[in-house]
C-alpha cells in the first residue's frame, strides 16, 4: 500500500499554522494597543502642559501676557531627554516661544485640542495645539498654545514593546508548535493501539477487535470486525466443507478397498493382481489424505479457541507410543522410551498435542527400515522438549522448512503412503501453544530427530 | 571667568538681528608638527583653562588648540545665530547650553567615556558637565569674626534687618540683567524658596550694590568695601582666597545652588573626533587632582553632594528653558528691579 499524505503531519501543520496566525495576531494587537496607550500618555502630558500655559495667560489692558509656568516644561522632562518646543500665538502674532513651530492644520477650535505628529528641526515631534479665547466675550482674542515634544520616549517604549511582543509571540508559537506535535501524536494513539492489537494477533486469530476505540474510529473498527467475522464464517464453512467431504469420501473408500482386497485374492494372473495392488495403494493414499485433512481441519478449528487443560506430557507421549505400538511391531521396530519418572505438567490442548505427537511418531515408523530403533524422550530444559529420534532414511538434502508446508512431501518417500500434512499438523499445534517444531537430520549416523518445543 | 550679560540675547535670537559676537580673548596653542586644529569657544578665562588645555595637548600631540574666550551670551550668539564654526563650546550657562542642545545645535556623542559620571551630569548625550561650582555668600573679615557669619538665608535676613545702618550700601550681588550666571542663580533661588524675594526686598532697602562679575565682588569684600556679597561663584572665590585674604566663604545650610560647567559639540563642528577626546578628558577631570588644583575648577563629585544635602546641583531638562522665555524673563527682571531698585 502506498501511503498518501499523513494525518499526523496534516494535523501538525494545521495546528501550528493556526498557532502562527494567532501569534502574529497577538503581536500586532499588543503593538497597536500598547503604542496607542503610549501615544495617549504622551498626548495627555502635552495637553496638560499646554493647559498649564493657557491657564497662565492674562489679559492686561487689552494686551495678552503670559508668565510661562515652570511646571509646563518641567512636566515634560523624560528619561529619554526629549526635546521640547512651545509657541504662543495671540491673534495671529507670536507672543513668545519658537515662531517657526507650525500651527497644525486644521487649527484647534475652542475646547477641541488638536494633536499632530510633525517633522520639525530634524526630528519627529508630537504637537498639541490648544485654543483659548482671552478677554471680554465681545472682543475676545484667540490665543493658540502649541507644545511639541520629540518622540524618543515613545520610540523607546515602542521598541521595548516590540521586543517583548516578539519574544512572547515567538515563544507562544514555539510552545504551540511543540504542543501541536504532541497533540497530533496523542490524537493518533488510538490508531496505534488498534493497529497494535490487530498486529499482535496470531495469523489465525479472527476474533473481533475489542481494544478501546474512540468514537471516530468505531465505524472503521466495526467494519474491520464485520469483515473478519465474514472471513471467519467463510473459513469455517470451508473447513466444514472439507470435513464433510473427507467423511463422505472415506466411507465409500473403505468399501472399495475391502472389495479390491477380495478381488485381489480371487485373481490369478499376476498382471491383474499388480493392477489391483496399485489400485489399493491409490485408495490407501486417498483415504490417508482424507484422514489427515480431517485431522488438519480439527486442528484449525480447535486452535481458534484453544483449550488450556492441565496435561502431563509424559503421559501424552506414552499414550502416543502405545497407540502406534502395533504398527511398529509389524516392522519389528523397537520404541525406546526415554521418559522421566515424574510427570511433566503443561497447560494446553491434550487432543491437539496427541495428534501432533502421533504424526511425528508415525513419520518415524514409516520412514524407518525394519528391525530398527526409535527413541522418544521428554526433556525439561529451557523449554519442554518432546523428541522422536529414528534411524531411518533421513530427510536427505530436502529443504526442511518447505516440508512443513501443506501437502509437501519429500523426495525420499519412495513407496511410502502419505499426504504431506503430518508435519503441518504438528507445526500448527506447536505454534498454537506458543512453541515450535524443530526438525533436523541426526548429526551422527542416519535418521532424523523431530521435536516439539513448548514454553515452560 | 566672565559672565557677560545675556539681556538682549533672546530678543536678538528671535528677531534674527545681526550682531556679531564679541571675542574677549583669543589664544592659539600651536603644536609642531601640526596634524589638526581644535577650535574651542569657552567662557572660562585663559589662566583658568590654560593648564587643562596644555595637559590635553600633552596627551594629543600634534593638535593645535585655538582658544576663543567669549561671554555666555556671545557664545550663544556665535553658535545659535551666527553659525560660527567651533569644534567644542564650553560654558558656565547651563540654561543656554540646554537651549543649544534642545534647539538642535549640538551633536550627539553616544559613547562618551563618562564612566564614573552620574546620570545627571549629562543631557541627551549632547551636554557633558565636568565641574560643579556652588553659588556662595562671601563675608568680609572686617565685619564678621570667624563663626559669626549667617548660616541660612533667614539668618541673613534677620541680620540685615537688625542692623540696617551697619549694612546700608555695604552689600553686593549680581546684576542679573547683565550676568547670565547671576540670572541663573537668582531664578533657581526664586524656585527653591520664597525667602529669595524677601531677601531681595531687604537687600533693596539696604541699597545693595550690583556687579557684573564675581571677581569684582570678591575684591570689594576682601577690601572691606562690602560687608558681604550674595551668590558669588564659589570656585572662583576659593581660588582667589589663596592670593587675597580678608574674606570667608559661606555655603548656606538651607540650600546652595550648584552650577555645572558643561561642554558640547556644535552641530557644525569640523573636528568632532578631537572634540570628543576633549570631552572625555574633561569628564575625567575628577581623576586629575593636579589640574583641579591649578585651575581651581572643582570636578563633578557625587559623593560630596550626597554628604551635603544642602547642595542642589541644577538639573538639565526642558524646565531650564522656562526662564529663557522672553516674557517670563522680562517679568522676572521687572519683579527683581521692583525689589532691588527701590531708591
Ligand atoms: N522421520 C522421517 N524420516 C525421513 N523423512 C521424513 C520423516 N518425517 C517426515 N519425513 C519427510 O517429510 C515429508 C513430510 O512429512 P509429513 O508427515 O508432513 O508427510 P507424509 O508423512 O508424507 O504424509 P502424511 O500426511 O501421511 O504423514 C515426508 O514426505 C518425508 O519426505
Ligand atoms: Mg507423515
Amino acid at each position: 500500500m502506498k501511503p498518501r499524505g499523513s494525518i499526523r503531519r496534516r494535523l501538525f501543520f494545521q495546528l501550528s499554522g493556526v498557532a502562527a496566525i494567532l501569534s502574529l495576531a497577538f503581536f500586532l494587537i499588543v503593538r497597536v494597543v500598547a503604542e496607542r496607550a503610549a501615544e495617549g500618555t504622551q498626548d495627555d502630558i502635552l495637553a496638560a502642559s499646554a493647559t498649564a500655559i493657557t491657564d497662565s495667560l492674562r489679559s492686561e489692558d487689552g494686551q495678552v501676557t503670559l508668565e510661562l509656568p515652570y511646571s509646563a516644561l518641567s512636566m515634560l522632562q523624560t528619561v529619554h531627554q526629549d526635546r521640547v518646543f512651545y509657541r504662543v500665538v495671540a491673534a495671529g502674532e507670536t507672543l513668545t516661544g519658537y515662531d517657526d513651530l507650525p500651527v497644525p492644520d486644521p487649527a484647534p477650535t475652542r475646547g477641541q485640542p488638536v494633536f499632530e505628529t510633525i517633522y520639525y528641526r530634524g526630528d519627529s515631534f508630537r504637537v498639541v495645539a490648544i485654543l483659548r479665547p482671552l478677554g471680554p466675550a465681545s472682543a475676545a482674542t484667540d490665543v493658540v498654545v502649541l507644545v511639541a515634544q520629540t518622540r524618543l520616549g515613545l520610540e523607546a517604549i515602542s521598541r521595548q514593546i516590540t521586543g517583548v511582543a516578539t519574544g512572547v509571540g515567538v515563544g507562544f508559537f514555539l510552545l504551540a508548535t511543540a504542543l501541536s506535535l504532541w497533540a497530533a501524536g496523542s490524537a493518533l494513539t488510538p490508531f496505534d493501539r488498534i493497529t497494535g492489537s490487530v498486529l499482535r494477533r496470531g495469523p489465525k486469530d479472527l476474533r473481533p477487535v475489542t481494544a478501546d476505540t474512540p468514537a471516530e474510529l468505531v465505524p472503521l473498527v466495526e467494519a474491520l470486525n464485520n469483515f473478519m467475522a465474514r472471513l471467519r464464517a467463510s473459513l469455517l464453512r470451508t473447513e466444514d466443507f472439507i470435513t464433510e467431504a473427507a467423511h463422505r469420501v472415506r466411507t465409500p473408500l473403505a468399501t472399495v478397498r475391502a472389495q479390491a482386497e477380495v478381488t485381489h485374492r480371487k485373481l490369478n494372473k499376476p498382471e491383474h493382481k499388480q493392477a489391483i495392488r496399485e489400485m489399493i495403494r491409490a485408495i490407501d493414499e486417498c483415504s490417508r489424505s482424507a484422514g489427515q485433512m480431517l485431522d488438519h481441519a480439527m486442528v484449525t478449528f480447535r486452535t481458534d479457541s484453544l483449550a488450556r487443560d492441565d496435561v502431563d506430557l509424559v503421559a501424552l507421549m506414552a499414550e502416543a507410543v502405545e497407540r502406534l505400538g502395533p504398527t511398529a511391531e509389524l516392522k519389528d521396530i523397537f520404541i525406546r522410551q526415554d521418559l522421566p519418572s515424574e510427570p511433566v505438567p503443561f497447560r494446553g490442548d491434550g487432543i491437539l498435542l496427541q495428534a501432533a505427537l502421533q504424526n511425528v511418531l508415525d513419520n518415524a515408523i514409516k520412514y524407518s527400515p525394519e528391525d530398527s530403533e526409535i527413541t522418544v524422550a521428554v526433556e525439561v530444559g529451557e523449554a519442554l522438549r518432546l523428541s522422536v529420534t529414528d534411524q531411518g532414511r533421513g530427510f536427505g538434502d530436502a529443504d526442511l522448512s518447505r516440508l512443513i508446508g501443506r501437502f509437501e512431501r519429500g523426495g525420499n518417500v519412495g513407496q511410502v503412503v502419505g499426504s504431506g500434512l503430518g508435519l503441518t499438523i504438528a507445526n500448527d499445534v506447536a505454534n498454537a501453544h506458543d512453541g515450535r517444531l524443530s526438525i533436523a537430520n541426526n548429526k551422527e549416523g542416519q535418521g532424523v530427530c523431530v521435536s516439539l518445543l513448548l514454553p515452560r | 571667568m566672565r559672565f557677560a550679560f545675556v539681556a538682549t540675547l533672546i530678543l536678538t535670537m528671535l528677531s534674527g538681528a545681526a550682531r556679531s559676537f564679541e571675542v574677549e580673548d583669543h589664544v592659539i596653542y600651536r603644536a609642531t608638527p601640526e596634524s589638526g586644529v581644535l577650535r574651542v569657544i569657552s567662557t572660562a578665562d585663559r589662566d583658568v583653562f590654560e593648564p587643562i588645555i596644555l595637559a590635553f595637548q600633552a596627551e594629543n600631540p600634534g593638535l593645535t588648540v585655538d582658544y576663543t574666550i567669549a561671554g555666555t551670551s556671545d557664545l550663544m550668539q556665535a553658535i545659535h545665530v551666527e553659525n560660527a564654526v567651533f569644534d567644542i563650546a564650553i560654558s558656565s550657562a547651563m540654561d543656554l547650553q540646554t537651549r543649544l542642545a534642545n534647539d538642535g545645535f549640538a551633536r550627539t556623542y553616544e559613547d562618551a567615556d563618562t564612566g564614573a559620571m552620574p546620570a545627571w551630569a549629562s543631557w541627551r548625550n549632547q551636554i557633558f558637565a565636568f565641574t560643579q561650582e556652588p553659588a556662595v555668600l562671601l563675608v568680609s573679615d572686617a565685619y564678621f569674626s570667624p563663626g559669626t557669619a549667617p548660616r541660612t538665608r533667614e539668618e541673613l535676613i534677620e541680620l540685615l534687618r537688625a542692623d540696617p545702618e551697619r549694612f546700608a550700601g555695604r552689600i553686593g550681588t549680581y546684576d542679573v540683567r547683565r550676568s547670565g550666571f547671576g540670572y541663573l542663580m537668582a531664578t533657581q533661588d526664586s524656585r527653591n524658596s520664597d525667602v529669595f524675594w524677601r531677601l531681595m526686598e531687604v537687600m533693596g532697602r539696604l541699597d545693595a550694590k550690583l556687579y557684573c562679575c564675581s571677581g569684582e565682588m570678591i575684591r570689594a569684600v576682601s577690601d572691606g568695601e562690602l560687608a558681604l556679597a550674595y551668590n558669588v561663584l564659589g570656585s572662583y572665590a576659593a581660588l582667589q582666597q589663596d592670593k587675597i585674604k580678608g574674606f570667608q566663604i559661606v555655603e548656606f545650610e538651607d540650600h546652595v545652588n550648584v552650577m555645572l560647567r558643561t561642554a558640547l559639540i556644535p552641530a557644525n563642528s569640523q573636528n568632532a573626533g578631537a572634540a570628543q577626546r576633549l570631552i572625555d578628558f574633561l569628564t575625567a577631570l575628577n581623576q586629575r587632582p593636579d589640574l583641579v588644583e591649578v585651575s581651581g575648577l572643582p570636578a563633578v563629585n557625587p559623593t560630596l553632594l550626597q554628604n551635603n544635602t544642602a547642595l542642589r546641583p541644577i538639573r538639565f531638562g526642558p524646565e531650564l528653558l522656562v526662564f529663557l522665555d522672553q516674557l517670563r524673563r522680562s517679568n522676572f527682571l521687572r519683579n527683581w528691579e521692583n525689589s532691588l531698585l527701590q531708591n
